[in-house]
């Protein structure tokens, strides 16, 4: 029945001068989300509004969750088309839309009209009256309240005439493109796919890059990351994941550092070839999923000393987040599943029994000097081994 | 070079397997119900394999009947048995170390109300004929014993344990898990006294997705799966002709040369045995000689990890399996090796290396070579 959705955004309409920007990157991203729907759609930026017009029959609930995953869209309002034909048929056309709507008429109302064409005969106050009555007419039971109704009746007179009254939630945020881009340190766990989506719901386009240690870690952990990536891209676009080999990275720190130090300097030279990657491919940030004090690696002192090598901005999203609250998201956006399956990633093969918690910088990098004789090689034989897979949903 | 050594997971299809197989899909595709020509045509390849695989078992090819494979057959023989003599007692018997077909199919039995004896085994991993003596009473209505370990290779005493139990009681039910040990031993269930073989085709070179399960045409038995009533009722379902015959196809070539291939497999796996065991610190599981399966061998090597020593061997080709392929995906290590006395340590340290009929000595040596190389670089990054 419905031929058309209303699609409402939020916060770009704040934006001034840089407003068609937004609406443009909006657009982009509800055409991507579309391609994955049965049917043709038309998607239309008039009178900062936007609409898509279905041209061929669809399937409504496939179209309505996939519009759910684009960030920007506030609510999305499903709309029927009605030819002029006279008050009287559009007040019999808005009498079958409530009927076909609402089985239960026990509801409040009110007729909410607006003109685009202002050539129509009737006033807007006009026809919220009188449609308004036409209603009562058809169904005694209802109620009219116009203060708070349960349920408001949108009629638009347009070339057309538009009927709508339900608003299915969106995700919210930015359209994705309207924000630059970051790179997303990614592994096997529940936090990291959860970090990027929330930053890539404030529109930042998504990069990846995941660390693999072959013998020690799987293909199959690869490939588990590499479906995360596909997650992540149901909301993010298109995610293009680099993956590198630290194999002989971690194996030198290994021999050359305390133990217990392993995984901090580990870290820390994940995010100096993060960066590298992420200013060869115009990130602007790095993003991780780290959260205070969930592990050694990620005390306040493990994150001064690990943030120490970055000059971009690390975005950390889930910085004040408890795990259980990571886990919801995850949960919400489709990732849990995936992330708690079992391979090891290479942040827990040969990680000490006692990691140290309260690294101190001085020290570390004292030790770090340990390294200095081949790690600046190391690194760059790592970059050479970028394998780039492009995740799309 | 690629190295298959897993092939206690899965064999390579033979090519005839495969052609035979095209053939039946693309031109002889009729369904063996049919009353036409096409038909009828499909019967003949049924019939044609149960008459092989009858022969080679020795018994009535009313007794075969086709399944999707050893997990279902499993399931078939011991649910279909339980539920079918559960008047007779609600007492079963089975080893520690089964294939999780029979393991938890055993555990969902408890579910329904029979009780269990798991037997223990020895450290080489076999069962003790005292220990199912006394375990039978006279609740019990089906034992059922694997003939071949799939992670060590460990072979039961399955003629004895078959005249033993019968010896008790004759009217207790013998199932054997043969999924390892057909292609590779000679079985004759009427003189092993064993009432319900199970077999799968794709570990003898034959194609995915089909097995057989023998029930003897005393056995009472109920179906598990209800449908077109195919197969006498015991398992409805359309006939997978073209797997059938192609499993058909396998049992013939299989043991076609079966002795000249069995001492081949076992001076292989002499071969690797022995070539293991100058490697420092290792443990060959379960018997490194010819009272063994000729095609699983099982090593601990001590300070490396299974998964990683899989992976680097991988790297160079070689494809093993870390405790048996069904139990690596899962955290917790092996049942049949804590149930031999592995030591936590080596649990997570055991690789199996299974030959086919394809391996060659080339390839014995080549990863014998590999592992001396490999070995001590795994052993100086060790997790402590």
């Amino acid at each position: 029945m419905f031929s058309a959705f209303l699609i409402k955004y939020a916060e770009i309409g704040v934006k001034g001068k840089n407003k068609y920007l937004f609406e443009e990157a909006l657009v982009q991203q509800i055409k991507y989300a579309l391609k994955r729907c049965e049917g043709e759609f038309k998607v239309t930026r008039t009178d900062g509004r936007i609409y898509v017009h279905a041209l061929s029959e669809f399937d409504y609930d496939e179209t309505v969750d996939n519009l759910k995953t684009v960030f920007g869209i506030s609510g999305i309002c499903p709309v029927i088309h009605v030819e002029d034909e006279g008050y009287e048929k559009l007040a019999q056309k808005l009498v079958e839309y409530v009927d076909k709507v609402y089985e239960d008429k026990n509801i409040t109302f009110k007729v909410h009209a607006r003109r685009a064409r202002k050539n129509y005969p009737m006033n807007s106050m006009e026809l919220n009256m009188e449609l308004g009555g036409a209603v009562l007419d058809a169904f005694p039971e209802m109620k009219v309240d116009v203060h708070h109704p349960d349920v408001m009746l949108h009629v638009e007179i347009r070339e057309k005439i538009y009927i709508y009254s339900i608003e299915i939630p969106g995700p919210g945020g930015m359209p994705v493109g309207s924000n630059g881009k970051a790179m997303l340190l990614l592994s096997g766990g529940i936090d990291s796919p959860v970090a990027g989506y929330m930053i890539a719901k404030r529109g930042v386009k998504i990069d990846a890059v995941y660390f693999h240690a072959p013998p020690y870690t799987s293909d199959r952990a690869k490939q588990k990351v590499i479906d995360l990536a596909k997650l992540v891209s149901r909301y993010a676009g298109p995610v293009y994941l680099h993956i590198i080999n630290f194999t002989d990275i971690q194996l030198y720190i290994y021999e050359k550092c305390p133990h217990e130090e392993l995984t901090i300097i580990m870290r820390r030279y994940m995010m100096k070839i993060a960066e590298r990657i992420a200013r060869e491919n115009e990130c602007l940030g790095l993003i991780t999923g780290e959260s205070i004090g969930q592990v050694a690696s990620q005390t306040v002192q493990s994150l001064a000393v690990t943030n120490e090598v970055c000059t971009l901005p690390v975005f950390r999203p889930l910085i004040g987040f408890d795990k259980m609250e990571i886990v919801d998201v995850s949960e919400k956006i489709g990732t849990y599943e995936t992330s708690i399956l079992p391979y090891e990633d290479c942040c827990t093969i040969f990680v000490a029994k006692h990691p140290v918690t309260k690294p101190n910088l001085n020290i570390i990098k004292r030790h770090e000097q340990n390294l200095e004789e081949k790690i600046e090689e190391l690194m760059q034989k790592a970059l050479d081994t970028d394998e780039l897979v492009i995740a799309r949903w | 070079m690629e190295v298959y050594l897993d092939n206690s997971a899965t064999t390579r299809c033979f090519d005839e397997v495969a052609a035979l197989m095209t053939q039946i899909m693309c031109e002889d595709y009729g369904n063996s119900s049919s009353l036409h020509r096409k038909g009828v045509q499909a019967e003949k390849y049924i019939r044609y394999a149960k008459d092989v695989i009858a022969r080679n078992l020795k018994v009535n090819e009313k007794e075969i009947f086709f399944t999707s494979g050893g997990t279902e057959s499993d399931n078939l023989a011991l649910i279909g048995c339980a539920r079918a003599n559960c008047r007779s007692g609600r007492h079963l018997i089975t080893t520690q170390i089964e294939h999780p077909a029979v393991l938890k199919t055993m555990k969902h039995l408890e579910e329904e109300g029979f009780r269990v004896t798991y037997l223990p085994v020895d450290q080489k991993g076999c069962i003790r004929l005292e220990d199912l003596q006394r375990a039978i009473t006279g609740e019990t209505i089906l034992v059922s014993i694997m003939h071949t370990n799939n992670e060590v290779g460990s072979m039961q005493p399955i003629a004895q344990a078959g005249a033993l139990i019968k010896k008790m009681n004759p009217k207790i039910l013998f199932h054997v898990d043969a999924v390892q040990g057909y292609g590779k031993f000679r079985i004759y269930p009427k003189k092993m006294k064993i009432d319900l073989l199970s077999v799968s085709g794709h570990k003898i070179h034959g194609p995915k997705g089909v097995g057989f399960l023998y029930v003897d045409e005393k056995v009472k038995i109920k179906p598990i799966l209800f449908g077109g009533g195919q197969q006498n009722g015991i398992r409805s379902g359309t006939e997978n002709v073209p797997a059938v015959a192609g499993l058909a196809k396998a049992v013939e070539m299989v043991y076609g040369n079966l002795d000249q291939e069995i001492e081949n497999l076992y001076r292989i796996k002499r071969a690797f045995v022995e070539g293991v065991q100058k490697i420092d610190d290792v443990i060959v599981n379960g018997h490194p000689d010819e009272t063994g399966a000729p095609h699983v061998v099982s090593v601990s090597i001590r300070g490396v990890r299974s998964e990683v020593l899989l992976h680097a061997l991988e790297d160079q080709g070689i494809y093993v399996s870390a405790g048996s392929a069904c139990s690596a995906r899962k955290p917790q290590p092996s049942a049949t090796l804590r149930a031999m006395g592995v030591s936590e340590e080596l649990l997570g340290s055991t690789i199996r290396f299974s030959f086919s009929v394809f391996t060659t000595m080339e390839e014995i040596n080549y990863t014998l070579q590999t592992m001396y190389d490999i070995i001590p670089m795994l052993r100086r990054y060790t997790r402590n």
